[in-house]
């Protein structure tokens, strides 16, 4: 009986596995398509670069660990433009080095993943301690005006999700993808459950397919998105940093430049829907909503349940996406809420942008900690009782 | 038209981006003749080519020619170039840079390219200067010269680009000057035929900026400046060092056999394969 019960788990290409948070991500790197990947160890992602150094080979992928994080970027980009899905993983002093790459695959639009497993900052701060400091340098970190999408996760299968979607997203949208991940949740262990056969959409970039002479690399489309030539398949055009026309040529044109810069943030945020997902946990009468994300959210639905076990009406609003801000969802807890309370590991990121959704109907309350420890779900507790 | 003419606006986007930005006399031109009839000797696919460039005057440089062209960030053309090479190693992936790019922004990514040898062709051309941005010091302005950030006197010293080349772990290192045309081309078919990291050093005059400032003269003149101060690699091992100073030694520095990152790469893929099937 026992034989014939591992036979069918092979069968089915099920494995259970006792995976870090950085495990899952480099798990998730694979099965989205992931072939390169460059970086520069770093407490607390290295983990992501050690397993990627061992795995990529094996698929006919490439690992390679650069001079820094500039480097590291900048590799994971030309990697794609060739043609390979790519991916850097790093932490806060990494991730302000890459701040200037960044921007150039924003506006070559180029898509790419960085992680950034979050530590207590500023400047080397606290290696190995969490901290959630990145979220606003994630949205504003590279000059100039740009849109940005960024994820977060706060279970390791999330990890391994969200690293997924962080590709697809990238891959749908011509744009750098950055996941951000605390410490706690990429060193911390779960049993995660990988099905081979499960069947998870991977989206693929959309490449030209008229004749090469017709190609317009940067032309404007329905959805925001042209379609992407790689390098060394036929369709050879200019690829820069300047602001460019739809040939890719630079330009200081008004009439080409304002179009332009409109369509990059057109192709995000006409998409919305699709790249916004979070969780309403409880928030149907909620009259107290937490809003959190990353290691604070597990803090926070353990919270919720404890809180409900006593008969306070009180609701969760997990992000998944940080960024672009998930004004639709904040609104729509708003609906039943008096309170809104923002628990996180920084002086007060997100809360501002809670409370600039919020048009004065409810209020906006914080939990800030940035002692290098996470908020436990008792302190939220303690806040509750504080605000209720 | 001239044949070499013709030769040049076969892989000239001509119809596109022409008038170009450089000045009138500037030696970027001469330096892009030498790479395209190297090109096209060796008998590339246009397709096949991928040019790579950083910021400054010489980062403009691939917007001109008709292959698969990036203009990446200051100094980091490298670490791009890298990434495409390994994503495709089927690519032949040229990097231009500028003195600014290659050893003062970039100088990291530059020694650790050529300590990896890493397949790539690196073209770096030194005017001395920081051009585009109105001529200020730059890491191989000479000591004692003038810039508009050293207006007084530089009192630091020059970097030798081709000898940091060398000392990295380059597999190839030549040095040229855009008056001796010739020479570029042939080092350039060398370095292009020549599997791993190589370093084309391009020595050329700034007058509209380094010229003007340090009173050297005209175009045609600081290229007669070149003429005299080179001193070929084979002439210069007869000399003394003290002899050797202000002069410019051209030809091929180093050409030597040195394992190549993907070579030693894919050996790495094969085991890692083989350990998994166990």
């Amino acid at each position: 009986m026992k034989k014939h019960n591992q036979r069918e788990k092979r069968k089915s290409r099920q494995r259970e596995l006792l995976l870090q948070g950085n495990e899952a991500v480099a798990e998730g790197a694979l099965r989205a398509g992931c072939r390169f990947f460059a970086g520069y160890p770093i407490t607390p992602a290295t983990e992501i670069s050690e397993v990627l150094s061992v795995r990529l080979p094996q698929v006919d992928g490439t690992f390679i660990q650069m001079e820094d994080e500039i480097a590291s970027l900048g590799a994971i980009i030309g990697a794609s433009l060739a043609g390979v899905k790519s991916m850097t993983a790093t932490s806060g002093p990494g991730f302000s080095l890459m701040q200037e790459n960044l921007g150039l695959a924003i506006i070559a639009e180029i898509p790419c993943v960085i992680v950034n497993v979050m530590r207590g900052g500023p400047s080397t701060g606290l290696p190995t301690f969490p901290a959630q400091g990145d979220v606003m340098q994630a949205r504003w970190g590279t000059h100039g005006d740009h849109p940005i999408i960024v994820l977060s996760a706060s279970t390791v299968r999330e990890c391994y999700d969200m690293t997924i979607r962080a590709f697809n997203l990238s891959e749908k949208f011509r744009t750098p993808v950055i996941l951000l991940i605390d410490e706690v949740v990429g060193h911390m262990r779960e049993k995660m459950i990988l099905d081979a056969d499960e069947k998870i959409e991977i989206f693929n970039r959309i490449k030209p397919t008229m004749p090469p002479e017709w190609y317009i690399p940067y032309e404007d489309t329905p959805s925001g998105v042209p379609a992407m030539a790689n390098f060394g398949e036929g369709y050879r055009y200019h690829v820069t940093g300047l602001t460019h026309d739809v040939r890719g040529f630079p330009t200081s044109r008004p009439d080409e430049i304002g179009p332009f810069i409109s369509r990059l943030h057109r192709k995000i945020s006409s998409h919305f829907a699709e790249i916004q997902i979070g969780e309403f946990f409880q928030t149907e009468d909620a009259e107290i909503t937490i809003v959190a994300y990353g290691c604070v959210a597990r803090s926070a639905k353990r919270a919720v349940i404890e809180a409900r076990e006593k008969g306070l009406k009180v609701g969760l609003l997990k992000l998944s996406t940080l960024w672009p801000f998930m004004r639709s969802a904040v609104e729509k807890i708003l609906q039943t809420s008096k309170v809104l309370l923002v628990p996180e590991m920084n002086m007060g990121q997100i809360s501002r942008e809670v409370k600039r959704v919020n048009r004065g109907t409810a209020r906006v309350v914080t939990l800030n900690k940035v002692d290098g420890t996470i908020i436990t779900p008792m302190e939220i507790l303690d806040r509750i009782a504080e605000v209720s | 038209m001239p044949e070499i003419t013709k030769l040049i606006h076969k892989y000239l986007r001509h119809d596109k981006k022409f008038p170009h930005v450089w000045c009138p006399g500037c030696g970027i031109g001469i330096m892009l003749g030498a790479l395209i009839r190297a090109i096209d000797r060796i008998g590339y696919e246009k397709d096949e080519i991928v040019l790579v460039s950083g910021i400054g005057c010489s980062g403009r440089l691939p917007v001109y020619v008709d292959f698969n062209t990036l203009h990446t960030t200051h100094g980091r053309a490298l670490t791009f170039a890298t990434g495409i090479k390994l994503a495709k190693p089927n690519l032949k992936v040229i990097v231009i840079m500028g003195d600014g790019d290659a050893v003062a922004i970039g100088g990291n990514h530059f020694i650790h390219a050529a300590r990896r040898n890493i397949d790539i062709t690196t073209i770096i051309l030194n005017n001395s200067i920081y051009g585009m941005t109105g001529g200020q010091n730059s890491p191989t302005t000479p000591y004692g010269m003038r810039s508009t950030t050293t207006t007084y006197s530089n009192i630091e010293q020059a970097f030798n680009i081709s000898e940091l080349a060398v000392t990295a772990g380059a597999a190839f290192v030549g040095r040229g000057t855009v008056y001796h045309a010739r020479l570029l081309d042939s080092l350039m078919e060398k370095a292009f035929l020549k599997k791993g990291f190589s370093v084309v050093e391009v020595i050329a005059h700034c007058h509209t900026q380094y010229g003007r400032q340090n009173r050297l003269g005209t175009a045609v003149e600081m290229m007669e400046q070149q003429r005299d101060q080179a001193i070929t690699v084979e002439k210069a091992a007869k000399m003394k060092p003290e002899e050797l100073t202000g002069k410019i030694v051209i030809g091929v520095l180093v050409d030597k056999e040195l394992p190549v990152y993907q070579d030693e790469y894919e050996k790495i893929q094969e085991r890692a394969k083989a350990g998994m099937g166990q």
